[in-house]
C-alpha cells in the first residue's frame, strides 16, 4: 500500500499531505476559528473559542479561536492551523446539532 | 451566524421537474471547499486504482488523455441544496479504466489528493454513470472545482464527487469517507434525498 492507500484518520488528512497544499493557505477560503462563537454557543453554555486543544494528527496545540474554519461545505469544518487535519466538524440537522470532535487528543477547558 | 451556510444564490422552483426533493436551482457554480485547495501540476498528477487483492493499475496525464474521451452533459445536485442542470464535462468513463482491471470487490474508496475520501459502489460507477473529468465548459477545470482532474458521479450528491481525485481502493467491505463518517448518507441519492444516515 502506498501514499494515499494508508488510510488516514477517519475525517482527517495526515500530516503527509502537507506538501499538496500550495502557499500555506494564503488566499484560501477560511474564517479564523472565533467564528464558531455563534454555532458552539447553541451547544455549550461556556465561550468554546479560547478553549485549546491538541491536534491528533500533529500535536500541535492552539485555540479553536487561532484554528481554520471552512464554512462553505456540508458541515462546518474546522482545521489545525499547524498540519491542516480535521479538528471538529459542526453541522445542523432540523433541530440537532452533530458534533465531531475526534480531531482532538483533548480539549482544555478554562472554567474561569 | 447559523450552522449550515445558506448564501448562495437561487431561483426555487418547486414544480421544476429536473430537481430533487428540497433542491433548488444554481445559475453559478458555488464553490464547496473543507479545506485548502490542493495545486497538483499535471506533471505531477496520477491516477490509481488498487483493488482488494493489492494489485494496481495506474496511469500519467499522458496515458489518461490517450484513453476514449468523453463528452458529458449531467445535472449535478450539491447535498447544501443547489442543483446545476445541464453541465457540460470531458473526462474519462470509469468503464474505460475498468477494462484493464480485474476485481471482484462491492465498494471503492475514492481518495483525493489533500486527503479527502468519499465511499461510492461499484455498481455507481460502472454502467455509464461515472468518469473522470478534467474539462468543464470546454476548458481546463479550475482547481477549486477540482482540477486537474475530479471524479463526476452526477446521479449521487455532489460530495460523492471527489475533486483532485487520485485513486480508487477497491474493498469487500464499505468504508465509510470523510463526510460519511461525519452522519452523512452512505450512498446519497438526491431523489431519495439520501441526504443523513
Ligand atoms: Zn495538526
Amino acid at each position: 500500500m502506498n501514499g494515499w492507500t494508508g488510510r488516514p484518520a477517519p475525517g482527517g488528512p495526515g500530516a503527509g499531505e502537507r506538501g499538496t497544499g500550495g502557499p500555506d493557505g494564503l488566499g484560501e477560503d477560511y474564517l479564523d476559528g472565533n467564528a464558531l462563537a455563534g454555532p458552539l454557543s447553541e451547544v455549550f453554555l461556556i465561550d468554546m473559542t479560547s478553549a485549546r486543544g491538541r491536534c491528533d494528527s500533529c500535536g500541535a496545540v492552539s485555540a479553536i479561536a487561532e484554528a481554520r474554519l471552512y464554512v462553505n461545505a456540508p458541515a462546518m469544518v474546522l482545521r489545525c492551523p499547524s498540519c491542516s487535519g480535521v479538528l471538529l466538524r459542526v453541522r445542523r440537522d432540523g433541530g440537532q446539532a452533530v458534533l465531531d470532535l475526534r480531531g482532538f487528543s483533548y480539549l482544555t477547558i478554562d472554567l474561569g | 451566524m447559523g450552522i449550515i451556510s445558506s448564501g448562495f444564490q437561487g431561483r426555487r422552483n418547486r414544480d421544476d421537474p429536473g430537481l430533487p426533493p428540497g433542491q433548488h436551482r444554481a445559475e453559478d457554480f458555488p464553490v464547496l471547499s473543507a479545506g485548502p485547495t490542493p495545486r497538483i501540476a499535471r506533471a505531477d498528477w496520477e491516477f490509481r486504482i488498487v483493488t482488494e487483492t493489492g494489485t494496481s493499475r495506474h496511469w500519467d496525464w499522458a496515458a489518461f488523455l490517450a484513453l476514449p474521451q468523453e463528452d458529458i452533459t449531467a445535472d449535478i445536485h450539491c447535498v447544501t441544496s443547489w442543483s446545476k442542470l445541464g453541465t457540460h464535462w470531458r473526462g474519462v468513463a470509469l468503464d474505460t479504466l475498468f477494462d484493464q482491471i480485474e476485481t471482484t470487490a462491492r465498494f471503492s474508496l475514492v481518495h483525493s489528493y489533500g486527503g479527502y475520501t468519499t465511499n461510492v459502489p461499484l455498481a455507481d460507477l460502472l454502467g455509464g454513470k461515472a468518469w473522470i473529468v478534467h474539462q468543464f465548459n470546454g476548458a481546463d477545470l479550475p482547481s477549486e472545482h477540482g482540477g486537474p482532474a475530479r471524479l463526476l458521479v452526477p446521479h449521487l450528491y455532489f460530495w460523492k464527487s471527489a475533486k483532485w481525485v487520485r485513486g480508487l481502493e477497491l474493498t469487500g467491505e464499505e468504508i465509510p469517507g470523510f463526510w460519511e463518517t461525519n452522519g452523512y448518507h452512505a450512498h446519497g441519492d438526491p431523489w431519495r434525498e439520501e441526504r443523513y444516515g
